[in-house]
């Protein structure tokens, strides 16, 4: 992190979040330059590629129809002469076409972009929330009754995988009860328009963000508690009871607000993560999202694809990270950036 | 702080595992409500993984076999016995000394977009496949020239016989392309593959990548009524359990090879709607083989291959690993696709541990008080869940002949990499799709010139007997069938007693449909044909 406390400076000096912006951005493009070049070696060292998956796939080959996809795929020549090829392409913000699914990798990549959006950020956000009442409610009776249940609760939410707690969601809502549908993200064939649609929608996502969000509430719930915890030991605190302000502003305005700042700091980091990584509750739900793109890509050495989908990533994180900086910011007047 | 951040990254990165499913998470899903009712007309199937294109003439996965045949059409269909029957060919002729074929085509069709289907779209497509597709070089190795006489008569020009090019002809195999919007250079980038334009019963609607394919009725189609399906969907559901639950649901309709698990198959008799079927899939029989490494030592010695064969038992191969899905085969020529060529012979190392313990013993591979003869390790096959689960019956049998196995199970790219380019194994568990004939689906397992390290499901043995290269040769250009079942017998004679590899069971693919669909299974390639047949039928 790039923040630093300082207890020395209080008020806002003008022009606080330009500058963390435009720095971070800086800082920005050394990174995903060495993201690149690193990643495209790396994926060099992995045996077999995609024409391997393809004659594979296809029960057979012939070495001239597997020299002809390799020539026409760009899989000839040196390691340099191609990475150079690769970001000569990105220079010209081109992605290149996915030998697999012989497409542009852009028009793969944004077509599954914003159902991985609407899913990870959903169901992060629901996490951070129920994670947050629960943690604080924790943090208020901490060892007390109700601080034991929830802590039974967020433990077997940590514990047990999210697949198995998506096939659970589908057995008792889709199976037994019928209340909601238990696979893909829209309902297949039919023209919805307005309401319906924005309704069709919703119901598909219940599940698969209820699912997502499970083990995350675990983790900012147990986080919550942990720094009101310690927050409620600080001074000012004290001097906010002192003054005779009510608990629950106490609690809310002095305490949580506080205890926020590890929350937010996680929480870019899974934003990051799970946006190629909910390839689970992807797959469960039948869900068309960037993580089961990833694997696929993975699994069948379509790398082009897979290099657009690490770039994305590795902007995204950047971009996650500033916000996460400039909310900090917010949080908290006596952070400031250097 | 950092190493909070870590353990959290870690926690979630480990909670992204994939595991198997509960049994009973399969069980009890009964009468819930379809989230996609199939509308009156609306034909959904499933299909998994995602093809990944929807033109099947350079990439031949099973998926993209499957969608491309409801658009693109081949010449001929073949009946279950595989006996050609037309579809854009309507007669043909063969010249005695099989080195010319003369096509009469069907008049009167029309492409998707609104041209006139001719002699020259046919011509065009069988050199396309020549040059692109993976068994083009075999199929088509000795087509001289695919020519149109006149706008309905194809007319090739072999230079040697090639006596199963008229069972390479169907739309999955070799799809007809329209040549007014494809180069013969530039085929593979063409966006057509992704949004196929062609001549057959449906026509492609539109591909939500990752979620589903639309089909809608052709309303033009040469066969007037058909089909009687409006729209046919293909969903993408990558998760087996979730295939299950649809089929029980009635979200999914019909669904090929082996759709769900094969343990669950006994128990869809719960399910009144559902309904099993093993039919249609004739034209390319997967057989499953053990394949040794000739080039290790110790597979060199005969003794030691015969007493593999002799410490496993084919009919526990079918019960155990394909839970009954298989036929047991001695022959790796599939009697129920090649009646005529199959050689029907006793198993010369029938099932016995003693009799392959003595052989360990007489090879130089004593028992030593308890410890192993020696160590293996057995790389299975990714594409088909049987062929891993033959593996693991294998390490089990081989162990109780004194030879610890270890079983490797690595992704598609790893394995190919692995077995073929790298020759980094002892043994693998293979599934060979023989295909619509010996010559191109099996020839390439046993034929010396196919070993080659840089093409996957080739000669993975390095088997080389000048005897098996001839008749192999012989029967690759015999015209006269009977003569050339004979050649396939005399190979298959030597390879039973040989073994090179072994042959243990043919895979029997499930097709699980729900019994108000009809008419998907009238030719031998199911859901793989062009489905013109299909409708609805009352239960």
């Amino acid at each position: 992190m790039s923040l630093s406390t300082s207890s020395a400076v209080v008020g806002r000096p003008p022009g606080r979040f330009l500058p963390a912006a435009r720095r971070t951005l800086l800082q920005a493009v050394p990174t995903v330059l060495g993201i690149l070049v690193l990643n495209f070696i790396l994926l060099q060292l992995v045996p077999g590629d995609v024409v391997d998956v393809i004659s594979g796939e296809s029960g057979g080959a012939s070495l001239q129809s597997m020299d002809e996809m390799r020539r026409q795929f760009g899989l000839v020549g040196s390691l340099g002469e191609r990475l150079a090829a690769h970001l000569g392409h990105l220079l010209r913000f081109d992605l290149g076409i996915s030998p697999r699914y012989n497409a542009p990798v852009t028009e793969l990549i944004l077509g599954r972009l914003p159902n991985t959006l609407f899913l990870v950020v959903s169901g992060l956000l629901l996490a951070i929330m129920a994670g947050v009442l629960i943690g604080a409610a924790m943090a208020t009776w901490a060892g007390r009754l109700p601080d034991r249940l929830l802590s039974i609760l967020n433990l077997l939410l940590y514990s047990t995988p999210g697949f198995w707690i998506g096939l659970m969601l589908i057995l008792l809502f889709s199976v037994r009860l019928g209340w909601l549908p238990a696979n893909g993200y829209a309902t297949i064939g039919v023209e919805l328009t307005g309401l319906d649609w924005l309704l069709d929608r919703l119901r598909h996502a219940v599940l698969p963000v209820v699912t997502l969000a499970t083990f995350f509430i675990a983790v900012y719930g147990r986080l919550t508690r942990a720094a009101m915890l310690e927050i409620r030991q600080q001074d000012f605190v004290r001097t906010a009871r002192a003054k005779g302000l009510a608990p629950a502003r106490i609690v809310f305005r002095h305490v949580l607000r506080n205890a926020l700042m590890p929350i937010t700091t996680v929480a870019g980091l899974h934003f990051a993560a799970l946006f190629g990584g909910a390839a689970v509750t992807e797959t469960v739900f039948g869900w068309p999202g960037l993580g089961r793109l990833t694997l696929e890509a993975v699994m069948t050495r379509d790398f082009n694809l897979l290099l657009g989908i690490l770039l994305l990533s590795s902007l995204l994180v950047v971009v996650v990270n500033m916000l996460v900086d400039l909310l900090q910011l917010w949080l908290d007047p006596r952070i400031q950036s250097r | 702080m950092t190493s909070t951040r870590r353990r959290f990254l870690q926690q979630s990165s480990a909670a992204t595992v994939l595991a198997g499913v509960p049994a009973w998470a399969l069980l009890g899903a009964t009468d819930a409500l379809a989230q996609v009712t199939s509308t009156e007309g609306t034909l959904t199937a499933v299909m998994n993984p995602e093809p990944p294109v929807l033109v099947s003439f350079a990439n031949t996965a099973g998926t993209s076999v499957t969608t491309s045949s409801k658009v693109l059409e081949g010449l001929l269909e073949y009946s279950h016995d595989l006996t050609p029957r037309p579809q854009l060919a309507t007669s043909w002729t063969v010249s005695p000394d099989g080195l010319e074929y003369v096509f009469k085509l069907r008049e009167g069709v029309r492409w998707h977009d609104g041209q006139a289907f001719t002699a020259a779209d046919a011509a065009f497509s069988l050199q396309l496949a020549k040059r692109y597709h993976p068994r083009g070089t075999v199929t088509f190795a000795h087509l001289e020239a695919a020519e149109a006489v006149d706008a309905h008569t194809l007319r090739l020009k072999l230079a040697r016989p090639a006596p199963y090019l008229l069972l390479a002809l169907s739309a999955g195999e070799t799809p007809i392309l329209p040549s007014h919007r494809y180069t013969l250079d530039n085929a593979l980038k063409n966006p057509l593959n992704a949004a196929p334009v062609g001549t057959g019963p449906f026509r492609f609607r539109q591909w939500e990548r990752g979620s589903h394919i639309i089909y809608e009725r052709n309303p033009d189609y040469w066969q007037p009524g058909k089909p009687a399906v409006a729209t046919l969907v293909f969903r993408i559901v990558p998760d087996i359990a979730a295939r299950l639950n649809g089929f029980q649901n009635k979200s999914l309709d019909i669904g090929e090879s082996s759709p769900i698990p094969l343990s669950e198959v006994p128990n869809l008799g719960k399910y009144p709607h559902l309904a099993t079927s093993t039919n249609g899939y004739q034209d390319n029989a997967t057989m499953v083989i053990l394949e040794f490494n000739l080039e290790r030592e110790v597979f060199r010695k005969l003794e030691v291959r015969q007493a593999i064969a002799h410490a496993l038992s084919r009919e526990q191969v079918k019960r155990i690993a394909f839970y009954g899905y298989a036929i047991p085969s001695v022959s790796p020529v599939s009697a129920a696709s090649f009646p005529r060529f199959h050689l029907d012979v006793q198993d010369p190392y029938p099932y016995s541990v003693e009799t392959a313990n003595r052989l360990l013993d007489a090879a130089g591979y004593p028992r030593k008080a308890g410890a192993n003869r020696f160590d293996l390790t057995i790389h299975a096959n990714p594409f088909n869940e049987g062929f891993k689960r033959t593996a693991h019956f294998i390490r089990s049998a081989l162990a109780r002949v004194g030879i610890n196995v270890t079983v490797r199970e690595l992704d598609p790219g790893s394995y190919t990499r692995t077995v073929y380019a790298e020759r980094a194994f002892d043994f693998t568990v293979s599934g060979v799709s023989t295909m619509f004939d010996p010559t191109v689906g099996l020839q390439r397992v046993y034929y010396s010139k196919a070993f080659n390290p840089q093409v996957p499901w080739s000669n993975a043995n390095r088997y080389q007997n000048p005897e098996v290269d001839r008749l192999l040769e012989a029967a690759a250009v015999e015209p006269d069938p009977a003569k050339r079942a004979d050649f396939f017998k005399q190979f298959q004679a030597i390879v039973v007693r040989e073994i090179p590899s072994i042959a243990l069971v043919q895979v029997q693919s499930v097709t699980v449909y729900n019994k108000r669909v009809g008419g998907f299974d009238r030719t031998a390639s199911g859901l793989r044909g062009n489905l013109a047949d299909v409708h609805f039928t009352d239960v």
